[in-house]
């Protein structure tokens, strides 16, 4: 709880950096890194083949 | 003591015909929904049509306010357009130029995400049947965004059922403080900004798509003049007990992490509007400019300026409420937030808050707006490309593409709260804690009596006398628990009506 409290109290100057994430954290965001690495070369395959036609033709009326 | 907080999200989904010289959205929505209720076996074989939806008790108009505003246009209601009651509880309709799914009536945060899940499979099968129907070469695809990035918006609304003796200047007091900085979980990323006069080398990248097109801070609007607090007073349920918060400020979450948080956190802090024991609120001095203050910040640094002179930033505001519902929950329970689930709720608000203090980066998996800037960011990077190259606003809308094999969203890593072989059976299946049981198991059941549904009545054709209305004005009235046990004794929707006494 006191933990908590530090990095809770609404004064951005004198709060204390946050605790590290924890280690399973970590180990899912360097996966995720991977996984990012992986995506961006294979995302031109997957990407809209002409991105400047398919973003201007991208045009959606009467909307809420 | 604060009512159950039943909730419902609707989402508009962007709708793109390709193949075509001259698409038209509302005639692809139509065709959209058409397709999927005749692959999903909603037309019977001797040509019956679905169960429609009934607009007889529905006023839009109707302002929360008590009052009629002067400058304010009542939403339209479009009743010619194809529009169906779905055995989930479900409505799927064409609203405006989209095609729109609403939630059954949910009874917690995960019963949403599990709902809206089933949407995006629903909008799936949906596409896949459009494909078989339409000329080789033409194609209808759904995108789970807000916007065309050519300033044109459409919703993802969330609705609550609130206690009517809850004074409405409570709610809007209470609620602002929440939807202008719970952005910084709930935004969905938009690359540049739609907001009138900015351009994209002044905002590259901002965390909501929607911020850009509030307007005002309360009114009756909902697609010109946009308020962070809308008016709409339609409860769909007994009007004397009941209001509903219509939410119209969200936007449409790919991330089931993200759609939880929503829902979650506005329930908890209107349970506590509702009690009022929300003992420290921040009142903007300008809410509209703070709105998008806090969408045009990715460092969550800038301070907002308050009433009473002082600045308070998104993060320490959403800190200050996390701990009031923490300790709302600590003292009075949380059997009218669905109990675990608000448990879940509030820890996984108070991860990703210190996970937005600590590096947002490292919530990639749980919020799109930064699994979508990580994306561009990366691709930004790897190609050497400025921020204005179409190839990144084609990124953000592909991120949304509902076509499995084109989903960006579905390729980020975002974490799953529930699977999908519970998703697929909540296309079919409503929730069995709410009045959204009786109305989906009435069309499992005995679809050719129903002649019309809506939120709150069911209207039987029987046979000989008058057509047979049953109200449902308890959103929690009609559960598995209370009528489940008739649907395996009844043979025919007489019979079920004259056991239900109506």
């Amino acid at each position: 709880m006191a933990e908590r409290e530090q990095r809770r109290r609404p004064a951005p100057v004198e709060r204390e950096p946050a605790e590290q994430a924890p280690p399973a954290a970590t180990e899912r965001s360097e996966e995720i890194k991977a996984e990012l690495d992986d995506l961006l070369d294979e995302i031109d395959e997957v990407l809209e083949s002409n991105a400047e036609d398919f973003v201007k033709s991208y045009i959606q009326k009467g909307g809420q | 003591m604060s009512i159950p907080k039943t909730i419902g999200i609707e989402t508009e989904y962007g709708i793109v015909h390709r193949g075509t010289e001259d698409p038209n959205p509302i005639a692809a929505s139509s065709l959209l929904i058409n397709a999927y209720l005749h692959e999903a076996g909603y037309r019977s074989e001797d040509g019956n049509d679905t169960v429609h939806w009934d607009f007889i008790d529905e006023t839009p108009g109707l302002d929360a306010r008590g009052c009629t505003s002067t400058n304010s246009t009542p939403p339209d209601v479009e009743t010619h357009l194809v529009n169906a009651v779905l055995t989930n509880g479900a409505r799927y309709y064409v609203d405006h130029a989209h095609p729109e799914i609403s939630t059954p009536e949910c009874a917690d945060a995960r019963s949403v995400v599990l709902y809206d899940r089933a949407a995006e499979l629903i909008a799936q099968r949906s596409m896949a049947a459009a494909e078989a129907v339409l000329p080789p070469g033409q194609e209808i695809v759904l995108y789970k965004n807000n916007s065309d990035g050519k300033g044109n918006s459409y919703g993802c609304h969330e609705n609550y059922l609130l206690d009517r003796a809850t004074p409405f200047g409570r709610v809007v007091s209470g609620c602002i403080s929440h939807f202008v900085t719970r952005q910084i979980f709930t935004g969905a990323g938009k690359v540049g900004s739609e907001a009138p006069g900015q351009s994209t080398d002044e905002v590259p990248y901002q965390l909501t798509q929607r911020a850009d097109f509030f307007e005002e801070e309360v009114g009756l609007e909902t697609t010109l003049k946009r308020p962070i607090v809308n008016t709409r007073d339609e409860p769909h349920a007994d009007a004397r007990k009941y209001r509903r918060l219509h939410v119209i400020v969200g936007d449409s979450n790919p991330s089931q992490a993200a759609t939880l948080l929503k829902v979650g956190t506005t329930a908890l802090v209107l349970a506590l509007i509702e009690d009022d024991a929300l003992y420290r609120e921040f009142v903007f001095a300008a809410p509209v400019a703070a709105i998008r203050q806090v969408s045009h910040d990715p460092t969550l640094s800038v301070p907002l300026e308050l009433v009473d002179g002082k600045t308070a930033t998104a993060l320490e505001i959403q800190w200050e409420l996390h701990d009031q519902c923490r300790k709302y929950v600590e003292a009075d329970g949380s059997d009218n937030l669905g109990g675990p689930v608000a448990t879940e709720v509030l820890d996984r608000w108070e991860t990703v808050l210190a996970g937005l203090e600590a590096d947002p980066m490292s919530l990639a998996s749980q919020l799109d707006w930064v699994a979508k800037y990580r994306l561009i960011e990366g691709y930004r990077e790897r190609h050497g490309l400025d921020w204005t190259n179409p190839r990144l606003r084609a990124l953000d809308i592909q991120y949304h593409d509902l076509r499995p094999e084109r989903s960006l969203a579905a390729r980020v890593g975002l974490e799953k709260i529930v699977d999908d072989a519970e998703a697929v059976a909540a296309i079919s299946e409503p929730p069995v804690d709410t009045r959204a049981f009786f109305r989906g198991r009435c069309l499992q059941h005995f679809s050719a009596a129903v002649v019309a549904a809506n939120w709150d009545s069911l209207v039987f054709d029987v046979g000989a006398d008058a057509l047979r209305r049953v109200p449902m004005m308890e959103p929690l009235r009609g559960t598995e628990a209370h009528v489940g046990s008739l649907f395996g004794e009844c043979d025919s929707a007489a019979e079920l009506l004259r056991r239900l006494g109506s």
